[in-house]
């Protein structure tokens, strides 16, 4: 079971909430994915309106919102967002997006690394949204991050895995839970990310702007679903042995 | 939250039987693979590895190059002090042994550190004895100002220290400690170290904690091999560099894995690793790890170390004398343990470059530190 924080997930689906055409096709699509973390832009949602439309779709029991930054340019304005959120919200959980820049919505590392040291001794459960960079997630985990989501490939560019390198690093050195996000287009993708060795994958868009976002949910959960199993049943490499040049180890009858 | 906390969960004759259960289908799973984990690394070191060796070694040999060229780093030790508080079963310094007692003054450190800069070296290996009166933080500091004008790098092999007292020595220019568990088995290690504060298992296991806190440049890790089942014990170090690494990422890592020498009083090992089986162990640490440094000491025979330069070590060194004093003055008399190859600095640096690798005298620089 993936754990983050406090809290244990039996799906390493995460869904984001963007995008969809109305709020009753999103319900019905994040329920069918089984996803048990969703993100939700509190840029969007009226904290003043205990009915605000979105959130009552969320109502499930099974879903626990992570609330996110999006639209802050730095670290001050998003700490003061998470805390917004936190209180509009009832979690200590955000999602840590900071981009300054709004044409590629690419994260800015250095803002990030400041907010999460202060977020982290705020008490917040942070998950940061950040460049595939392995040193930047070092630092996080060192200024007390929960995990770290490193993107695929430029957010709603349905690009795929266009990062593998970096992630597979980033996995292999990580402490704490790996969260796929942005660049996902195909359960396939999905499927790749946790065969990988990531801990989760975040899909938005993919889903989202389906023809048919209810089954595209279910295929998603199903790729990772999949991925994770080959994952931990120890994925065959297509790879063959060295072939052997001249032996090294001959010395050894001679000794 | 230090290493301690992890071993805990670790049940020794369980990572033994999975070792020795598993197949040949592990093994060639683990070869196959681009990146190992813990489970490879059992296969790897495991007996069914045994027919594998050859692939093992050459794998092995191309992931060294690719990582550390041809090149061969050369570093030698300088015994300071030979006196000891402790008794460890399988040292000549242990206290209960009967030799006369020799820690160097500056003058005599003056000495060989001239015969020592002589034979080449640049990267210099500060070793003692644990007897915290006479070779306490003081004195380190004292022999650190004295060597650091004249060394490049500077590694200790030591006894365990608080963080506090690695932060002194790091700001005097130390760069590498060697602390070395001797062995994971806890109450083996015990009766292996009946007295002394090296009794205290669990501080030493925490050593390598406490001076990624105190952020140093190098950590080198080991077992000394025939004090246990040695392919449990290596599982073990391979299980603590993936935790340092990962929790003190900016540390670098070494290992070295000395077999059990014959000394003055000596005790019989209780398991003998053979020739393959150290070829074995080089190579399953390589494979499992790409950027580990691989260190091989002079206690290891020439023929040997000739040929596992190509398979996977990127350490070595020559021209050692393992008793206080005994570059300058010193006959061989009190050394902690029988060295195996007695060939001359330059000797092995010629036997480098004859395999077509360069000997690398200097490495490091103090204005990096
Ligand atoms: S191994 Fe170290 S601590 Fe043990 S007796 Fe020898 S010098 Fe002393």
């Amino acid at each position: 079971m993936l754990k983050i924080g406090d809290k244990e997930f039996k799906s390493r689906l995460f869904t984001g909430t963007g995008k969809f055409s109305d709020n009753a096709t999103m319900k019905a699509a994040l329920e069918a994915s089984e996803s048990e973390l969703v993100t939700v832009a509190l840029k969007r949602v009226d904290t003043d309106n205990e009915d605000d439309d979105i959130l009552r779709h969320l109502g499930h029991e099974r879903i626990n919102l992570l609330p996110n930054t999006s639209g802050v340019r730095d670290a001050k304005e998003a700490v003061f967002v998470a805390q917004l959120a936190r209180e509009a919200l009832g979690t200590n959980w955000v999602k840590l997006e900071i981009h300054p820049d709004p044409k590629y919505l690419m994260p800015d590392p250095i803002e990030t690394l400041k907010a999460t040291e202060e977020l982290a001794k705020l008490g917040f459960i942070v998950l940061p949204y950040i460049h595939a960079d392995p040193v930047l997630c070092k630092r996080l985990e060192d200024a007390g991050t929960s995990a770290v989501m490193p993107l695929g490939a430029p957010i709603g560019s349905n690009r795929g895995l266009r990062t593998q390198d970096f992630l597979e690093i980033i996995v292999e050195q990580s402490n704490v839970p790996v969260v796929v996000d942005a660049g996902i287009g195909a359960p396939s993708d999905a499927a790749k990310a946790m065969e990988l060795g990531a801990d989760a994958v975040l899909v938005n868009t993919a889903i989202a702007v389906s023809p048919n976002p209810v089954e595209m949910g279910v295929a998603f959960k199903m790729a990772v679903e999949a991925g994770r199993m080959a994952y931990e049943a120890k994925l065959a490499q297509a790879k063959n042995f060295a072939e052997a040049s001249s032996p090294l180890t001959g010395f050894l009858d001679e000794l | 939250m230090t290493f301690y906390e992890k071993f805990k969960e670790y049940d020794w004759e369980r990572i033994k039987s999975d070792i020795y259960s598993k197949t040949a289908r592990d093994v060639e799973h683990a070869l196959s693979k681009d990146k190992r984990d813990l489970e490879d690394f059992k296969a790897l070191v495991s007996p069914a590895a045994m027919p594998y060796l050859e692939q093992m070694a050459q794998l092995s040999h191309r992931l060294t190059q690719k990582r550390f060229g041809k090149t061969i780093q050369m570093y030698v030790p300088m015994y300071l002090s030979n006196e000891c508080q402790n008794i460890c079963t399988y040292c000549g310094f242990s206290l209960d042994n009967k030799i006369p007692r020799i820690t160097l003054r500056p003058e005599q450190i003056e000495r060989e550190m001239k015969v020592i800069k002589k034979m080449g070296y640049e990267h210099l290996l500060l070793v003692t004895g644990e007897a915290n009166q006479t070779v306490g933080v003081p004195y380190f500091e004292k022999v650190l100002d004295q060597v650091r004008e004249e060394f490049s790098h500077i590694s200790m092999e030591v006894q365990p220290m608080d963080q506090t007292d690695y932060e002194k020595l790091i700001d005097k220019g130390l760069n590498t400690v060697l602390v070395y568990q001797e062995t994971y088995h806890q109450e083996d290690y015990k009766k292996h170290h009946p007295k002394g504060k090296k009794s205290n298992f669990q501080y030493r296991i925490d050593t390598p904690d406490r001076l990624g806190k105190a952020g140093i440049h190098k950590i080198g890790l080991g077992v000394l091999i025939g004090l246990e089942d040695w392919r449990t014990d290596c599982f073990h170090v391979a299980a603590h560099l993936d935790y340092l690494e990962k929790t003190y990422w900016k540390t670098k890592y070494s290992i070295s894995f000395p077999r059990l020498r014959p000394f003055s009083g000596g005790m019989e090992p209780k398991v003998v690793m053979d020739d393959r089986e150290l070829v074995q162990l080089i190579c399953a640490y390589r494979i499992f790890n790409e950027e580990v440094e691989i260190s091989l000491s002079t206690r290891e025979r020439e023929t040997f170390r000739d040929n596992v330069i190509k398979l996977g070590v990127t350490s070595l060194s020559a021209g050692s004398k393992t008793n206080p004093g005994g570059y300058s003055e010193e006959k061989d008399s009190l050394e902690q343990f029988e060295i195996s190859d007695e060939r001359s600095a330059q000797d092995i640096a010629s036997m480098i470059q004859r395999q077509g690798y360069e000997p690398v005298w200097k490495d490091w620089d103090m204005a990096l530190s």
